[in-house]
């Protein structure tokens, strides 16, 4: 069926023919019969990653294939999500190895996007703890790929936008755990310079992750409340969680139900946000121990939070610079603050090292914040990029809508190998998106 | 433990419902054509609520395998819902006696050979609940899909007259009139959103109204307010609609 579609973002929006599948016969019959597919689960993307002319939904492909619970091993079907993974793994006593700011996720997204989290600094991302994964390629056939088998066909699925092919299964391993609570600590820092240190001294942290006021000026400059956090141990709980250590989450309370009209965000209440947000905490130092739900994923809380930003969507932007580039990192922010259009919620972390095929991460600080759509919006972010092409970093995939083909090709090292290997698998492009197609990576 | 039959068990509502009685701790008996998918869902649903699920091959379409497979199953099941149904192609089937039969035989004979079986069994034990997808098709025939409509409608009647027949033996007939659903078998065509069910909604629907021992559901309400103005229009008109 023709219908519109949109990522996370509302932008940009196409006409698709979206098809969906339950059994690997009918995606087989579904590639035989048209050209020019890209894999799509919950949409949770921003931009334009995986929207195309024919869409395959991998929504109703979405069975749990294996649970080991002894070995915290599990295997599904791509359009598992990780909010189910989480409903079956918590009250067995595991968790996600890695989990973004949603579990509205699938697992076929969550490895073509090799997502990363809090604990990136120390666990990697998501390909780290993927041990196999079942995909069709553009090729025709079905392959199984991991680290020892397909390599190459396995470097390039994670973090590879699903231009190798259909991610049909996937196989990772849990993390052990044995409540779901997450003792946190919350440290104001008065501006950029003191959060820098404080990432330093509190590194060894499991989780970490700072929430950025990018309006503030002057002194205040980047001031922030860096958000510590390790798994909770059973003799640390008290009262009626004591009770239901292993707690699963709930169903979203609020829902957005429309589009908010464009002037509820503006620079005013932006910064009124930002601001409250930062003297909500009153002592220097605050902790306390949080549900895993509130403590990864406040915003799934609110259904359709995307909707805040009106009709006309936003961006995410969000990249990473090496660590020697803080220069480049607070000319960046200034200008952000310059331009008054920062976001609700800009979230700054430290990297660990990673030097992957094509994924995101490496080692540096990453900023993702989102701006409302304006029409001056698109110059601004072409500005932002010459800074971060300038200081050898670049933008996630999985955010981007519009950055340039020259600034992807100069800003991931190892793309010719992933073209190679993505012309391998998906000799005529059987499988290419919207965005493949605007950075020039499928022909 | 109940036990609940699945007719059809591969099929999005099928799917949606052995999810919804496996949750709800009943034993689930899928029946289908497509043994390795059925495998694939009695895999995923023991995961998942620790159920106890098995899985047997059936073919709609071989009325003379219905006895048999009735008899070997590992015992009688409470509720038996039947759910296969094939929309077919209308403009094939006004042209092609093929498509026009399998759009009849699935939707309608094939329904009431499997269904009499059970219907005797129930009979018989004085015990059970009998569950039959149907369609708002059935409701009146339009040009648009008259063959699935007609067969539906068929159908409609048959579960009428099965729960007349059988009430008196304790055995209880729900008809279900889904609606738009947003599954495989619609997925190439345009449906109003607010018309348009998901299979959990109507999984929880038949659920929760076979329990309240309805007789006949609509699964969105608004299907009812639909229906009723589609029924009483006057065929003058009508005839005269394109619908």
């Amino acid at each position: 069926m023709e219908r519109k579609l949109k990522n996370w973002g509302n932008y940009p929006e196409v006409t698709s023919n979206v098809r969906s599948f339950d059994t690997t016969r009918m995606v087989e019959k579904l590639c035989a019969e048209e050209k020019h597919w890209i894999a799509r689960g919950m949409g949770r993307c921003y931009g334009d990653a995986s929207l195309g002319q024919n869409v395959i939904s991998t929504l109703k492909y979405n069975k749990v294939i294996s649970f080991d619970v002894e070995n915290g091993i599990m295997e599904c079907q791509a359009g598992f999500s990780l909010d189910e993974v989480l409903q079956l793994a918590v009250p067995k006593g595991w968790f996600l190895p890695v989990t973004p700011g949603t579990k509205f996720v699938s697992l076929g997204g969550a490895v073509a996007s090799d997502i990363h989290g809090k604990n990136h600094h120390k666990e990697g991302s998501f390909s780290r703890h993927t041990l196999s994964i079942t995909i069709l390629c553009g090729d025709g056939k079905i392959y199984t790929c991991s680290r020892t088998e397909n390599s190459d066909l396995f470097e390039a699925t994670c973090g590879g936008m699903g231009l190798t092919g259909v991610i049909l299964s996937v196989k990772f391993q849990l993390k052990k755990v044995s409540t779901s609570y997450i003792t946190q600590k919350q440290i104001k820092a008065a501006n950029l310079d003191e959060l820098l240190v404080l990432f330093e001294q509190y590194k060894e942290y499991t989780y970490s992750v700072a929430w950025v006021d990018c309006l503030a000026r002057g002194k205040q400059f980047g001031r922030s409340i860096l958000m510590l956090g390790e798994h909770t141990e059973r003799s640390e709980l008290k009262g009626g969680k004591a009770k239901e250590p292993l707690k699963v989450h709930t169903e979203a309370g609020l829902n957005i139900p429309f589009n908010f009209p464009p002037f509820v965000l503006n620079k005013y209440s932006i910064k009124l946000f930002n601001f409250a947000y930062y003297h909500k905490n009153f002592r220097k130092v605050q902790q306390s121990i949080a549900h895993y739900d509130g403590f990864f994923y406040p915003l799934d809380n609110i259904k359709n939070w995307n909707r805040m930003y009106g009709k006309p969507g936003f961006l995410q932007y969000q990249f990473v610079l090496p660590l020697d580039q803080v220069e480049g990192l607070k000319l960046i922010m200034n200008k952000i603050a310059e331009k008054k259009q920062g976001s609700f919620l800009s979230v700054l972390k430290v990297f660990g090292p990673q030097n992957d095929l094509i994924s995101f991460p490496e080692e540096g600080y990453t900023l993702a914040l989102d701006f409302p759509l304006t029409g001056s919006l698109l110059k601004f972010l072409d500005e932002l990029d010459k800074v971060v092409q300038d200081c050898g970093g670049r933008i996630y995939l999985t955010k981007d809508a519009r950055m340039s083909k020259e600034f992807f090709h100069s800003s991931y090292p190892r793309l010719a190998e992933f073209r190679d290997i993505v012309n391998k698998y998906n000799p005529n492009a059987e499988f290419k998106s919207v965005q493949s197609d605007r950075l020039s990576i499928t022909r | 433990m109940k036990t609940v039959l699945l007719l059809g068990a591969t099929s999005d509502i099928g799917q949606a419902l052995a999810d919804k009685y496996a949750k709800e701790g009943y034993t689930v008996w899928l029946a289908g054509r497509n043994v390795q998918h059925m495998q694939d869902i009695a895999t995923d649903l023991k995961i998942r609520h620790e159920a106890s699920v098995e899985y047997f091959r059936f073919e709609a379409l071989d009325y003379l395998s219905h006895q048999k497979f009735y008899n070997d199953l590992p015992g009688t099941p409470d509720v038996a819902i039947c759910i296969f149904g094939y929309l077919g192609d209308q403009e094939k089937a006004e042209k092609e006696l093929e498509e026009c039969q399998n759009i009849l035989d699935t939707n309608y004979k094939a329904a009431v050979s499997i269904l009499n079986i059970v219907a005797n069994s129930y009979e018989e034990s004085g015990t059970g609940t009998i569950i039959g997808i149907s369609s708002v098709a059935g409701d009146r025939g339009r040009q648009s899909n008259y063959f699935y409509g007609s067969a539906k409608a068929g159908f409609t009647a048959y579960l009428a007259g099965l729960r007349n027949r059988l009430f008196k033996h304790n055995v209880h007939v729900l008809t279900v009139k889904p609606g738009f659903v947003d599954t495989k078998m619609t997925e190439h065509l345009e449906l109003p959103a607010p018309l348009t069910a998901q299979p959990q909604k109507v999984a929880n629907a038949i659920f929760k109204a076979a329990r309240k021992k309805n007789n006949s559901i609509y699964v969105l309400g608004i299907w009812w307010l639909i229906m009723a103005i589609i029924k009483s229009i006057p065929e003058p008109i009508f005839k005269r609609l394109k619908l």
